[in-house]
């Protein structure tokens, strides 16, 4: 392919451009979210997230400090600070400010405001202010401020406080996420052990119906899990198992089996067929050759399968919905949450932002360590 | 109990049990019921071989045959019964109540959409990203970013989009990418792209695309990888030009994988749920078969309905179902 390439430089180039032009067309969305996810609530709505990293121009209200701060030097009073520093905003650099609201830009920095009675307040350009009276102030409120400023990028962590540590009920993710992990981990470890035993028998032990148990796997591959709500739902509040973390493990241990034991068995038919018959010349039971010889050396396997079954149990939201999820909400999953939120904070994209990211961060560390596992695992499965 | 510390137990519990099942099993068999000693030792170790397969099996079939082959016949019977009526017998009355649902030919309408666009769309594009980062030196760093939504889940992914699609009023600065593109691109006002009936389909469908996308291409880049060198060597050779390698070696040689990779993308298509859910919830004309499944089962209760929509998806897939199983007999022949 080089000898390609080499011949001809025009289009080499525009190989690598397209690529990345795709790359980043891939990379976008969720790199908004992944920013968002970063910027305050004002940020986010005043500005697009592709400009979080430029210094940007906002409109914002502050007020001076109270009028028990004040001073008195020579005979007036004054009051005097720094009007980002008082409310806590980012510094940025002032280009116009008012004290009403209907001329919100009438004085430019350093320029003073005769407000008649209630003073005259010069506001300098890195928002230090002097606000003189010769009467004593009073009230307990400072005068507003209207403020055009430009502020730098600036990036918070508090939309992830809020979101795992806040006590509010709706916009807490710290409990959706125990819950969904009490999901995935039984729920990815059972069917691996069951599948295994599978698909030790499918691949190496004799018996009647082999070719028929193998066929119905495969087929089992495609059977969409729709089919299984109602039927499983009933049978599970017949048991008395009803929704819960039983239920739903059961569920993702029979929706995960078929791809496991034809991931399994695949792989375990490609081992050499030496080692197994040597083990049991030397007299091995079948339960042996598999715990000391097939388990071990099936890692690769498994851990495809692992994988596969994490990232879908992780990332279910149906299953979840039918046979987990109860009117008490104790035990709802991120999924779930999320499309709560996308309900009702609709609008509160930085809590949205900060959820979602929250809960893709954990599929997302598992994928880029693992990613070579995934692939060979998807290599071995493409039937489903 | 604290529940990460149930969930701890339960997994030392569930696993436990498994393995304890395995090993208590084996002993029995080996040492009590068909004992390899005394008079019988040769046929009793004969027999136990002979049960064996079916303790290491008995676990996987009971699970596949409870959560996967029962449901289809039990979803089928409840198709057929009436749940006001405490299940009686109702033949097709639910299919023909289904067929006067106009939700229900919507869904079959954008499903179909679906169907057409999204497997295409992420093979083409698939095979696109694979043959391009053949050729250059850091394509695998881009293989893993177009690869990389693949781990992100379906609610996820709609709300990353959500914000794409964002829009603001005229006039007040656009926080959705797409609508500052278009309105940087000269159009009039900002659009709310997830409710223009029709076309907003596609704004879902483009969800699905950008995940599936990455699983196209890792498939169909090892297939890339597997054509032989020398019928390449022999098209350049020829004077074959980039594309017409491309077009008429290459995709010829690879076109099993390409019809795999197809039909894996559309039963996914057919099962699709979660997009439509959290996206829109089938409002604005883009409900799906699924999506319309589930809202008829536990928001109208309508569980005859609901059956029989769960078994057009059966349907559907019944033709993927049988090629499969077909292929899978040959290759072990």
């Amino acid at each position: 392919m080089d000898s390609i390439a080499g011949r001809k430089p025009a289009l080499a180039w525009a190989v690598h451009l397209s690529v990345a032009l795709l790359v980043l067309l891939w990379l976008l969305p969720t790199l908004g979210l992944f920013v968002s996810s970063f910027r305050t609530a004002d940020q986010i709505s005043s500005s697009g997230w592709w400009k979080a990293l430029f210094p940007q121009e906002q409109t914002m209200i502050l007020r001076t400090a109270a009028p028990e701060t004040q001073q008195e030097i020579d005979g007036a009073h004054a009051i005097e600070g720094n009007l980002f520093e008082g409310a806590g905003a980012p510094a940025g650099r002032i280009t116009a400010w008012g004290t009403s609201s209907r001329e919100i830009a009438a004085y430019a920095p350093g320029e003073t405001a005769d407000m008649g009675e209630d003073g005259r307040l010069t506001v300098e350009e890195n928002g230090d202010y002097t606000l003189v009276n010769e009467a004593e102030f009073t009230g307990s409120r400072g005068e507003r401020v209207f403020l055009t400023a430009t502020t730098p990028p600036s990036f918070t962590l508090d939309n992830y406080r809020t979101v795992l540590f806040s006590g509010s009920a709706t916009d807490n993710m710290g409990r959706a996420f125990v819950n969904t992990l009490t999901v995935t981990i039984p729920a990815t470890v059972i069917p691996i052990l069951i599948a295994a035993f599978a698909a030790y028998a499918l691949a190496w032990m004799d018996f009647p119906g082999r070719a028929l148990l193998i066929a119905a796997v495969v087929a089992l591959l495609v059977v969409p899990l729709q089919l299984a709500l109602i039927p499983l739902l009933k049978l599970h509040l017949e048991v008395g198992i009803g929704k819960g973390y039983l239920g739903v493990w059961l569920a993702h241990t029979g929706f995960g089996m078929p791809l496991a034991i034809y991931l399994l068995r695949n792989y375990m038919v490609g081992l050499p067929k030496d080692i197994i018959e040597n083990a049991r010349v030397d007299g091995a039971t079948d339960f042996q050759i598999f715990m000391k010889i097939i388990l071990p050396l099936s890692f690769p396997a498994l851990a495809s399968f692992a994988i596969f079954q994490f990232l879908w149990t992780w990332n279910d939201l149906l299953v979840a919905l039918v046979f987990l999820i109860d009117s008490s909400g104790e035990t709802t999953v991120m999924t779930r949450q999320i499309v709560e939120l996308l309900g009702t904070r609709g609008g509160n994209w930085e809590i949205l932002a900060t959820a979602a990211f929250v809960s893709i961060s954990v599929p997302l560390v598992v994928f880029f360590f693992m990613q070579k596992y995934l692939v060979r695992g998807l290599l071995a499965g493409s039937v489903k | 109990m604290h529940p990460a510390l149930q969930g701890l137990l339960t997994i030392v519990i569930g696993v436990g049990a498994c393995i304890g099942y395995f090993y208590v099993s084996n002993i029995l068999l080996d040492r009590v019921i068909f004992p390899a000693r005394g008079r019988h030792a040769g046929r009793n170790i004969n027999r136990a071989n002979m049960v064996r397969p079916w303790l290491f099996l008995f676990p996987a079939l009971f699970v596949l045959g409870l959560y996967l082959a029962y449901p289809v016949f039990e979803t089928l019977r409840l198709s057929l019964t009436s749940r006001a009526q405490g299940g009686a017998f109702v033949g097709t009355s639910n299919y023909v109540r289904m067929s006067h649902d106009p939700k229900f030919w919507e869904a079959m309408r954008n499903n179909a959409m679906w169907l057409l666009v999204v497997p295409a769309a992420s093979t083409a594009l698939g095979l696109l990203v694979a043959q391009l980062t053949d050729r250059i030196r850091w394509g695998s760093l881009a293989k893993s970013l177009i690869f990389m939504p693949m781990a992100i889940s379906f609610v996820g992914a709609a709300v990353i989009w959500k914000l794409v699609y964002d829009a603001r009023p005229l006039g007040a600065e656009q926080i959705g990418i797409l609508n500052a593109i278009y309105l940087a691109l000269g159009g009039d006002s900002p659009r709310n792209w997830l409710t223009i009936p029709f076309w907003n389909n596609f704004f879902l469908m483009i969800v699905l695309i950008w995940i599936q996308t990455g699983f196209a291409m890792v498939i169909l880049s090892a297939a890339l990888r597997g054509v032989p060198e020398e019928t390449v060597e022999a098209a350049i050779v020829d004077g074959a030009n980039p594309f017409q390698i491309f077009f008429r070696i290459k995709v010829p040689q690879i076109m099993g994988t390409i019809v795999v990779v197809w039909t894996t993308i559309t039963i996914v298509v057919l099962k699709i749920f979660d997009i439509v859910f959290a996206m829109t919830n089938g409002q604005w004309e883009t409900q799906v078969l699924a999506n319309y499944m589930y809202d008829k089962l536990f928001r109208a209760n309508d569980w005859g309905v609901g059956s029989a929509a769960a078994m057009v998806i059966m349907l559907l897939v019944t033709p993927i179902l049988v090629w499969n199983v077909y292929n899978a007999r040959k290759e072990m022949r």
